[in-house]
């Protein structure tokens, strides 16, 4: 949109991926004179804020930067080999369909820290969680930005020590064990991974996903492509999650403090699903179109398990937490978004990519309600809340009970909101998928994954009903309404979900000619 | 060569010697032999000066190095054609000397400490003569090229070894740990030892590139012998390596040992068997992969499920559980050191592939360094030296409970510690490259089991402590044992090429 040259282009992608991790540095150093403030909890969590707010500046920019004309281009790339013994190069670069995500990543990660620097979760000093914040940021963002196998996986990795620590020190009940079984599951799959991403470089003789793209399998045998693509789907599934690989992720989400849970819905779920898009679809198509029947079945269970389970805890007397409850709609939703990938179509992938914006949005909105709502009441179980008529929040707190149930109605896919079109674009992918494909079995598919956005609008109107709706008891002590800092960090997500909705065209626009060009053969 | 042309006349009957190339061990041998002649003369309040003249002695060796790095030197060669030479200085001889030689300097430095703190236990002068001449022989080892400079090497590594462990007196647990060690070990290279005569009868020669030569075209009916020798031949180095089943005298030995010499023997004891099983099987028996490379590959995948599986039993509270944990996971990490080795008998380019190993070794000799720095100096104030005991060590020593994490990433193998994850990434490849993909899958479920016990450990630094915290007083030697450890780690995991180029090479 702007002219900005290419030089500064880089420079501002360098910073994006390496600038968080020195802000994790400045972080555990004392605060420099002049930036004391009121107390070191306070200069610290303001540090937290200044760095992901200048990082999201810089993504701002650069998506301002980015040539719109050509999306399907890689844009701001640097190449310098890093470690030339095992071919790693630190290859940088942003095509339509990362920038979408990055941008992402870089908002919810400054609304995060825009909320802690407020509202502090329960726990040990902040000084660590502000730099294990940036850390994971940059891991993040990292993984979004690089596109060397091994520096991918080196970002994948890096995660998961931030996330560990996040989860087993500030988080509620059972943090211990849920953090565990994140990092676990989450390390189990991603050495597969490894192995598979080695045999892709040994085989191949390259490690640059751009070369890898352009190849488009040519250079690898189709068993070489089942086994690696096996082997990668499975680290890039369990992150996903898909079922039945998930049962991590409810427990990780129910322990998480607030911006843990709003981190992990919001953009470390989508370090799997973009893993699936930008190397098994380009680098080896025949292995996946071995698995794409398989990946969309296993999709379509998750979509209905999730919501099975959902309406399971959002029953009376089921004692389901509301927190577990998002975290198994989110099974759902990536579900969603894994039948898009398998379909190997422009439109499937095209909706994929659009339903994993709409869901970091979406879902992070509701993490962050819910969070609000636990600092009020005290609980997130949904029978303590809703006693016998219901929490009746349109009464005790009216606004924040109409944004709980603008952000329930945009999951559950009303049209004119994010989650509908992703959803939609995932279902007519289904509806004819690629060639190769058995239709059959995708219309079959797509018919079941229709009757899951029913059962998603069931479970989503039920908790509406009980949390939102009820009579208000004379006695009963108003809640306190959303306050300035909630605003500030909910009113971005709840503004990009409407615009999302009603303006497909801006996202779409971005991700359709690099989507095009990937299942086509690569990227230029 | 050079030294060859220099003396065609008096070649025939005076050895020439270079003696830059052996100047490493040498120099490391000599100081030994003047720290032991000193003892006598200097009073017991000057003491620790003998430390610092071994610390010197070591530093000065590790220099020496330098000098040789412009080609490769050959010394102590049978004359005639075809050439065969006892003493060989290229590149895989600096880099594990080099090894060995840092490994012995920084155990040196955590020793100073260590003696100090026990004055009355140790016999000053006695400690570094020893610790000197098994570093002279670890040097030593990587430079052999026939089998029976090996063993002598091997045995000049192995013996102060042992008198090392049971050095501290009046403890029995120390002279127990020293016993076992002692014959468990002594029957490993008298194994060995039976291995090699095997050879020599076969093929006549000990040199290993005539061995390498001749040992394919052994008559059909020693076939059976010369296979023998071969497997017997490993069992020496396996036993250094502390693979899996030579693996069980670890832990108590480690136990019963000093703390620093504890983790020499986990770093420079490895060093010595792998380097040994490096040059026994790709230098001398590149012919009979098809046996070495099935065996190692069975060990490789043995030695690291034995020990994670045992390291992650370990009980955080039971009394030296720190040094026990450590233990066990240097023989985890043993097996990763085998898989590249194992990999070799399958591909091609058998000398490019075990260059994965040096890198490994070097990555693990530098963390696995640091962490037991760390232990020593926890140790000083606990005695017991729990894994509970380090709960709590961010909130009264901030830095080196950072360091020890770091460590014990590095270990594992996940950023930050970012040289550890291409480390094993490199052995990962090897197998891969070599087509075994059961070790590798095997690998892969031994790096979730690892990570699962050294981030617990690495939990509990920053975990409250309970009741006071232990405020632990940094001497300086320590200190800069953990500063010269903790920058390595930290520079590698900035640019990993630096100890991963032996990867992508030949070293030999």
């Amino acid at each position: 949109m702007i002219d900005i040259s290419e030089s500064v282009m880089q420079f501002l992608l360098a910073l994006i991926v390496v600038g968080p991790l020195l802000g994790a540095v400045a972080a555990l150093l004392p605060a420099p004179p002049g930036l004391k403030g009121t107390s070191p909890e306070q200069a610290v969590l303001r540090h937290g804020v200044t760095v992901t707010g200048a990082i999201l500046l810089a993504a701002i920019v650069l998506a301002l930067g980015f040539d719109h004309g050509h999306p399907s281009r890689m844009q701001a790339t640097t190449d310098i080999s890093w470690i030339p013994a095992l071919d790693v190069r630190i290859h940088l670069g942003i095509d339509g369909i990362s920038l979408p995500l990055v941008v992402l990543t870089a908002l919810l990660t400054f609304l995060c820290a825009l909320y802690s620097y407020f509202n502090m979760p329960a726990g040990p000093s902040p000084k660590a969680f502000v730099a294990l914040l940036l850390v994971l940021e940059s891991g993040t963002l990292a993984t979004f930005a690089v596109l060397d196998l091994l520096l991918f996986f080196l970002a994948f990795e890096t995660v998961l020590i931030p996330m560990y620590f996040l989860i087993a020190r500030w988080g509620g009940e059972g943090r211990t064990r849920a953090a565990w079984r994140f990092i676990l599951f989450t390390l189990l799959g991603s050495v597969v991974m490894l192995l598979g991403l080695l045999l892709i470089g040994i085989k191949a003789g390259t490690f640059d996903m751009v070369a890898l793209a352009t190849d488009n399998g040519r250079s690898l045998t189709a068993s070489v492509q089942v086994i690696a693509v096996l082997a990668i789907g499975i680290g890039l599934a369990v992150k996903t999650p898909m079922w039945p690989l998930h049962s991590w992720l409810p427990d990780a989400h129910t322990a998480a403090p607030t911006v843990g849970s709003v981190m992990l819905a919001g953009v470390l779920l989508k370090m799997g699903t973009y893993g699936f898009v930008r190397i098994l679809l380009p680098v080896a198509p025949d292995g996946f179109r071995t698995f794409a029947p398989y990946l969309a079945a296993l999709a379509v269970v998750g979509i209905i398990y999730g919501s099975l389970a959902c309406l399971n805890l959002a029953k009376r007397g089921a004692r389901g937490d509301l927190k577990r409850l998002i975290a198994y709609s989110s099974v759902g939703h990536m579900g969603f978004v894994l039948l898009g990938i398998a379909t190997m179509t422009p439109t499937g992938v095209n909706g994929a990519l659009f339903a994993n914006i709409a869901h970091g949005l979406i879902t992070g909105l509701l993490f962050f309600l819910v969070g609000g709502l636990k600092d009020r009441t005290g609980t997130t179980d949904l029978d303590t809340l809703s006693e016998s008529t219901g929490a009746a929040l349109y009464g005790k707190a009216p606004r924040l009970g109409g944004l709980l149930a603008f952000a329930a109605v945009a999951s559950l896919g009303l049209p004119g909101l994010a989650g509908f079109w992703g959803e939609m674009l995932a279902l007519f992918g289904a509806f004819e998928p690629a060639a190769g494909l058995s239709r059959p079995a995708f219309l079959t598919f797509m018919a079941i994954a229709a009757f899951g956005t029913l059962l998603i609008a069931a479970y989503m109107l039920a908790v509406v009903r009980r949390v939102c709706m009820g009579a208000v008891p004379q006695d009963a002590p108003r809640l306190a309404d959303v306050r300035t800092y909630e605003f500030a960090a909910w009113t971005p997500l709840v503004v990009l979900t409407v615009v999302a909705g009603l303006w497909p065209r801006a996202l779409l626009g971005l991700t359709d000619p690099a989507v095009q060009q990937l299942l086509a053969g690569g990227t230029r | 060569m050079s030294a060859l042309a220099a003396q065609p006349l008096a070649a025939n009957l005076v050895q020439s010697v270079d003696w830059l190339a052996i100047a490493p061990p040498t120099l490391t041998a000599v100081v030994g032999l003047a720290v032991l002649i000193a003892d006598l003369f200097v009073p017991e309040t000057r003491k620790p000066l003998l430390g610092w003249v071994s610390v010197a002695g070591l530093a000065a060796a590790a220099a020496l190095l330098l000098p040789l790095l412009d080609h490769d030197r050959s010394t102590f060669c049978l004359n005639g054609a075809p050439r065969a030479c006892s003493y060989t200085a290229d590149r895989f001889t600096l880099v594990v000397q080099f090894l060995v030689l840092g490994g012995a300097l920084l155990t040196a430095l955590l020793s100073l400490t260590a003696l100090k703190d026990g004055r009355s236990r140790y016999p000053q002068g006695e400690f570094w003569f020893l610790l000197l001449s098994s570093a002279a022989g670890a040097a030593l080892l990587p430079a052999s090229r026939d089998l029976a400079t090996l063993i002598v090497a091997l045995e000049v590594a192995s013996l102060p070894a042992f008198a090392l462990v049971g050095i501290r007196h009046g403890d029995r647990r120390s002279s127990e740990a020293a016993l076992k060690f002692f014959l468990s070990s002594v029957t490993a290279t008298a194994v060995s030892l039976m291995g090699v005569s095997f050879v020599y009868v076969t093929t006549g020669s000990l040199y290993l590139t005539q061995v390498a030569d001749r040992i394919q075209h052994v008559d059909g009916q020693l076939h059976t012998l010369a296979q023998t020798g071969v497997v017997l031949t490993l069992v020496g180095f396996a036993f250094k390596t502390a693979a899996v089943p030579f693996h069980f005298w670890v832990p108590d030995t480690y136990v019963g040992a000093p703390l620093p010499i504890a983790s020499y023997l986990s770093v420079v004891g490895k060093a010595v068997g792998f380097s040994g099983l490096i040059l026994v099987t790709v230098v001398a028996f590149p012919s009979y992969a098809d046996v070495w490379g099935p065996a190692l590959a069975v060990l490789a995948a043995l030695t690291m499920t034995v020990g994670n599986v045992a390291a992650l039993r370990q009980q955080a509270t039971r009394a030296y559980s720190a040094v026990r944990l450590l233990a066990w996971s240097s023989v985890g990490q043993a097996g990763y050191l085998l898989v590249p080795i194992a990999a070799a008998g399958y591909t091609e380019d058998a000398r490019k592939t075990v260059g994965s190993t040096v890198a490994y070794a070097l990555m693990y000799a530098a963390v696995n360094l640091g962490a037991f720095a760390v232990a020593a100096l926890v140790a000083r104030t606990r005695h017991l030296n729990r894994v509970s005991d380090y709960r709590g060590l961010y909130a009264s020593n901030p830095l080196t409970a950072l360091l020890l994490a770091f460590f014990l990433l590095c270990l594992a193998g996940l950023p930050p510690g970012v040289i550890g994850l291409f480390a094993k990434v490199t052995v990962f490849s090897t197998a891969v490259d070599a087509g075994l993909g059961w070790l590798a899958v095997v690998m892969a479920v031994n790096v979730v089991i690892a990570l699962y016990y050294y981030l617990q450990w690495a939990t509990l630094l920053f975990r409250a402590p309970e009741g006071e915290p232990a405020q632990h007083a940094l001497p300086a030697p320590l200190t800069a044992a953990l500063a010269l450890t903790g920058a390595l780690g930290i520079a590698l995991s900035g640019a990993p090429q630096l100890v991963l180029r032996f990867a992508g090479t030949g070293l030999f």
